[in-house]
């Protein structure tokens, strides 16, 4: 980038102008609020709508979630927390809520693992890379819906991936992946990490190519070998981004809908339902509009504890 | 480090695709924009009465009839009314999950009830689910008038319409009549296990079963992938226990759901699941019913004659029928309907396709397909088959109670609950945890008050 004369310098101007103490102080201050007032003018729409269509409606959410609305004509009855009771001592949610932290567990380790590892292979710099990468990134194109759909065929007990390993001597292991009463949720974790790994993948690669070569030189000269590299530089150099993938695979593992619906729906005994699952058909099949909305609001406290320290992360960023 | 950039814009330019691809997904639901496009044609309607001139325009119809026999027994319907009024457009706005547990279909058509955006006209259980959904809600338009100009008060039997009326006014028309409580059986497997007649009570079910299992047939078929034929099932085995009066109990009050003889049937259930087809909680009812048809599979399996329908629609012949056991002489009744929401965008032509609905012609193109008997009275005998011309009388005669599982008998939040506590039998097999679990939703919903 620095090695064309004409534009460089002109960038640098621009930054220069922009970042240095001296510009803003020969600033006057009415320059100043005659930006904020552009920037309030322009955000104003986007603020609006935000306010409106997100804080709006998840307020108005909270509401519902106190009301008696449990049937298919509307009731604003203020009942208090009594859906709040009702959802907390259902056998219903208890599934749930054990089968988030099972399919977390299942879905970040995963993620984690394999993404990671697809990311060293391709940082070695082989042939042909921009091929693999594309092919492993590529089911995060496909819709959840797609993916839970073939996923559903290839984990068919009596039939998919089962014949496969009766094929190969395998008669005795045969899993009953998402139909099973108690593991299924791990079932449907493969699914989504075969949809989600390439993309975190994509984000380690990233933080690999960030990590300058100087610094592996330094360690290999220091005696460390390969395993060690990465042991003690790399992966504590990484740790941002596993950040980062331990909070959007985590907001993956809330939210989880999609795949469900099209794989077993609430499966055996509830062993695949979901809190998104749990609330659309309490709301759309039961008609229990307020406790639909319990569930609703919970799962947004739930984001809170990824969103928060996130979002703390990230401003501890900007200030260093 | 500019490396590190061209990798963030590749990583944004993915999560942005896969942000597109979700906003796609979200609007992808058949025919969620007609209302939109009809306005203009409401306006026409309106002006235009429908005496003068045909009914033109679009006119959407959601239905739950998606596979097999369904298919094609309402495209006899649509086939009538594009002979009658040519100049009416036909959308067929069908999607898969209607019954038991309120599927896409109904999840999508309540979205679009409460939205204020209505189709034309869907189809609905007759009964509970139409009432307690959308009647009560004060959404639907009374078909009086509709009933007086076509005669139906006199063509369809009173108790089904009082069934179809809330305070007195009917709100739908019924297009048939299915039964619940049937038993569909190979004679071939059944004789090859040595098994001499079909079994009319449990006890002789479980007999016959074992017999089977001998010679490694699972007596019993099951597809409860989609947690809705257990209940089904569940339905014709409460009323083998309980006998048609305190069935009926069951919903309004007098008898409760921790009931002795509950526990009995759920134990009869949760027997049977021991001969069943050991891959019963992964495949869903059409695959199993599939696999009956090419001669593999189950010896027998208990549905509502709609697989009829479907057995005939797949060429397959070698079967037989018999009521489930333990019910001769009941008929557990359910009927699809179709009914007139307010604000219907092209209501004269909703109106047009209600016509068609009730009508002998309509009823009489549409059943012999389904596998179903009109819900009129005077249906052409010659157009039906053996099967249903059985039915017919056992319908005139028999005593008939209400289902459960297809919504003539409670709304629909019960039905999803009764759903869920009977996947719970049949996936964990404890009965007490299933019993205590309908005990709940004969609370929530409110049986008796």
């Amino acid at each position: 980038m620095a090695n064309r004369t004409y534009p460089t310098v002109r960038v640098e101007g621009e930054r220069g102008l922009a970042a240095s103490p001296a510009t803003r102080k020969r600033r006057r201050p009415g320059w100043l609020r005659g930006e904020m007032l552009i920037a309030l003018i322009v955000l104003a729409p986007s603020i609006f709508l935000v306010a409106i269509f997100i804080y709006g409606f998840i307020g108005w959410t909270f509401y519902i979630s106190t009301v008696k609305w449990d049937s298919a004509v509307v009731d604003y009855t203020f009942v208090g927390l009594k859906n709040w009771q009702r959802l907390f001592n259902d056998a219903r949610f208890h599934s749930d809520l054990r089968n988030h932290l099972l399919y977390a567990i299942g879905f970040m380790s995963q993620c984690i693992v394999f993404g990671f590892l697809l990311a060293v292979l391709l940082d070695l710099r082989i042939k042909g890379e921009a091929l693999f990468r594309t092919i492993f990134i590529f089911p995060f194109a496909v819709s959840g819906i797609v993916t839970g759909v073939a996923w559903r065929w290839l984990m068919q007990p009596t039939t998919g991936i089962n014949l496969l390993f009766a094929a190969v001597g395998l008669e005795n292991f045969q899993p009953s992946w998402f139909v099973h009463a108690k593991f299924g949720m791990l079932a449907v974790s493969i699914a989504a990490a075969w949809q989600f790994t390439g993309y975190v993948m994509a984000l380690y690669l990233a933080g690999l190519r960030g990590i300058s070569y100087e610094l592996r030189e330094a360690a290999a000269i220091d005696g460390a070998d390969s395993f060690e590299i990465y042991r003690y530089v790399i992966i504590p150099l990484l740790a941002p981004v596993t950040f980062v993938v331990i909070v959007l695979t985590g907001m993956n593992s809330i939210r989880i809908f999609d795949l469900v619906a099209a794989m077993g729906g609430s499966g055996p005994a509830f062993a695949t339902d979901t809190l998104a699952f749990n609330m659309y058909q309490t709301t759309f099949g039961s008609y229990r509009f307020s406790l639909g909305a319990a569930i609703g609001s919970f799962m947004i406290l739930l984001s809170l504890f990824l969103v928060v320290p996130y979002l703390r992360s990230m401003r501890g960023e900007v200030e260093r | 480090m500019s490396n590190v950039r061209r990798w963030l814009m590749f990583v944004l330019v993915a999560a942005l695709a896969l942000g597109l691809a979700a906003c796609t997904a979200a609007p992808a639901a058949p025919a969620a924009e007609a209302p939109a496009e009809a306005a203009p044609a409401e306006e026409a309607a309106a002006e235009a009465p429908a005496a003068e001139g045909a009914p033109s325009g679009p006119l959407e119809i959601f239905s739950w009839w998606t596979t097999g026999g369904e298919v094609e027994a309402l495209d006899a319907v649509y086939a009538i009314i594009n002979e009658r009024y040519p100049e009416i457009e036909i959308e067929n706005a069908a999607l898969v999950g209607g019954a038991g547990q309120g599927g896409a279909m109904k999840a999508l058509l309540e979205t679009r009830m409460m939205g204020g955006e209505p189709p034309d006209s869907f189809q609905v259980h007759l009964g509970r689910e139409l009432i307690d959904s959308h009647v009560i809600a004060d959404r639907m338009e009374p078909l009086d008038f509709l009933f007086e100009e076509e005669g139906l008060n006199d063509v369809f039997p009173q108790d089904l319409i009082d069934i179809a009326s809330y305070e007195g006014h009917p709100y739908s028309v019924p297009i048939n009549i299915h039964r619940s409580n049937m038993l569909w059986y190979s004679p071939e497997k059944l004789a090859a296990a040595g098994v001499e007649a079909v079994p009319t009570t449990w006890d002789e079910f479980f007999v016959a079963a074992d017999k089977l299992k001998e010679v490694g047939i699972p007596a019993m078929g099951l597809g409860e992938a989609d947690q809705t034929m257990a209940a089904h099932i569940f339905e014709s085995i409460l009323v083998s226990v309980f006998g048609p009066d305190d069935y009926r109990g069951l919903f309004d009050g007098s008898i409760g759901w921790d009931d002795a003889r509950v526990t009995e049937a759920l134990e009869i259930l949760n027997k049977m699941f021991d001969y069943v087809n050991p891959d019963y909680l992964s495949v869903r009812q059409g695959e199993m019913v599939s696999a009956f048809a090419t001669d593999e599979g189950v010896a027998m399996f208990i549905s509502g004659d709609w697989s009829h329908g479907q057995l005939k629609a797949m060429g397959y012949t070698d079967y037989s029928w018999a009521p489930s056991p333990g019910t001769d002489g009941i008929f557990i009744v359910l009927s699809d309907s179709f009914g007139l929401p307010k604000n219907a965008p092209n209501r004269d032509n909703a109106i047009s396709f209600l016509k068609v609905v009730g009508s002998r012609e309509g009823q009489d193109a549409f059943n012999p397909i389904k596998g179903s008997i009109p819900a009129r009275v005077d249906g052409d005998p010659s157009l039906y088959d053996e099967y249903q011309l059985t039915a017919m009388e056992d319908f005139a005669t028999n005593t008939l109670v209400p289902s459960i599982q297809h919504g003539a008998a409670t709304k629909q939040s019960f039905i999803l609950d009764y759903d869920f506590a009977i996947n719970e039998v049949a996936a964990n097999r404890d009965v007490a945890k299933g019993q205590a679990m309908l005990v709940q939703a004969a609370e929530d919903a409110g049986f008796g008050e």
